[in-house]
């Protein structure tokens, strides 16, 4: 998290991640795929809650980390599901202010 | 509905073929195998497809049944390969459609047959590509007849 919270301070100075904010990325409906059209669509509204893919049906573990530890510990997974989970379900890739914003509202809460 | 299934089932059983028990995915599997293909489904078994088919699913990751699944060269080729190399060479799992899928397969739909179309639609099984919804030992490559409980309808009988 530090590291997209630096990036995004580079981008726009007095930067300071929020999880309030990182709970509303969370929760909004994009709508951009019908299957998907929230995080919430597989990460449930609770994310510390086992989820389920929602075209395959497969298990997915809680994405918040005080459920599953591993979570946000591996920048290039972490790097890997922003890229392919934004482009999908909110339509373009999410900037550095937003993934600091939603890490630290799955680590901390709101 | 279940004591309507139950004598089907039994029949079914008595004329089935040889099964499938055991599918697993073979030794030897790169670590990318379970990490790329086994995050948003199951880690498919490679024997459920034909050599062709898969080299069809692995040149068109970036249409992935609705998902963009692009992996870098070298890995795509690596997963391609590892497929490739323990693919079904059963005729009967070939011609699986375009884009292939290894529920279409004249196989499946065999092994499948007796499963009522109301089991597919079960919001708890929402794809027939979703095995470990009725196969509770499907990671380890296990499909017994046995371990079979179907939601809705329990047990295999």
């Amino acid at each position: 998290m530090e590291t997209y919270a630096a990036e995004a301070a580079k981008q726009a100075p007095g930067y300071q991640p929020s999880g309030e904010r990182g709970a509303a990325l969370y929760s909004k409906r994009f709508g951009v795929s019908e299957k998907m059209p929230a995080c919430t669509a597989c990460h449930t509204e609770t994310p510390d809650q086992a989820g389920r893919h929602a075209v395959t049906g497969k298990a997915i573990k809680p994405l918040g980390p005080r459920a599953e530890a591993a979570r946000f510990t591996d920048a290039a997974k972490t790097e890997k599901w922003f890229r392919r989970n934004c482009s999908e379900v909110v339509g373009r890739e999410c900037s550095a202010a937003e993934k600091a914003d939603f890490i630290l509202f799955l680590t901390e809460g709101k | 509905m279940r004591h309507i299934l139950i004598p089907f089932f039994s029949a079914a059983i008595l004329a089935l073929p040889a099964h499938a028990d055991r599918l697993p995915v073979p030794a030897g599997a790169p670590p990318a195998f379970a990490a790329e293909c086994g995050s948003c489904h199951l880690p498919f078994p490679p024997a459920l497809l034909t050599a062709p088919d898969w080299k069809r699913v692995m040149a068109s990751l970036d249409k992935h049944y609705g998902d963009n699944a692009s992996l870098d060269e070298k890995t795509r080729r690596e997963l391609e390969d590892f497929l490739v190399r323990h693919a079904a060479t059963d005729r009967r799992k070939a011609g699986a459609g375009d884009p292939p899928r290894l529920t279409e397969s004249a196989w499946f739909r065999r092994e499948h047959r007796e499963v009522p179309q109301a089991v597919w639609r079960d919001a708890r099984v929402k794809s027939a590509a979703n095995c470990a919804a009725c196969h509770p030992r499907a990671e380890a490559g296990s499909y017994s007849e046995r371990e079979i409980v179907v939601p809705g309808l329990g047990k295999h009988k």
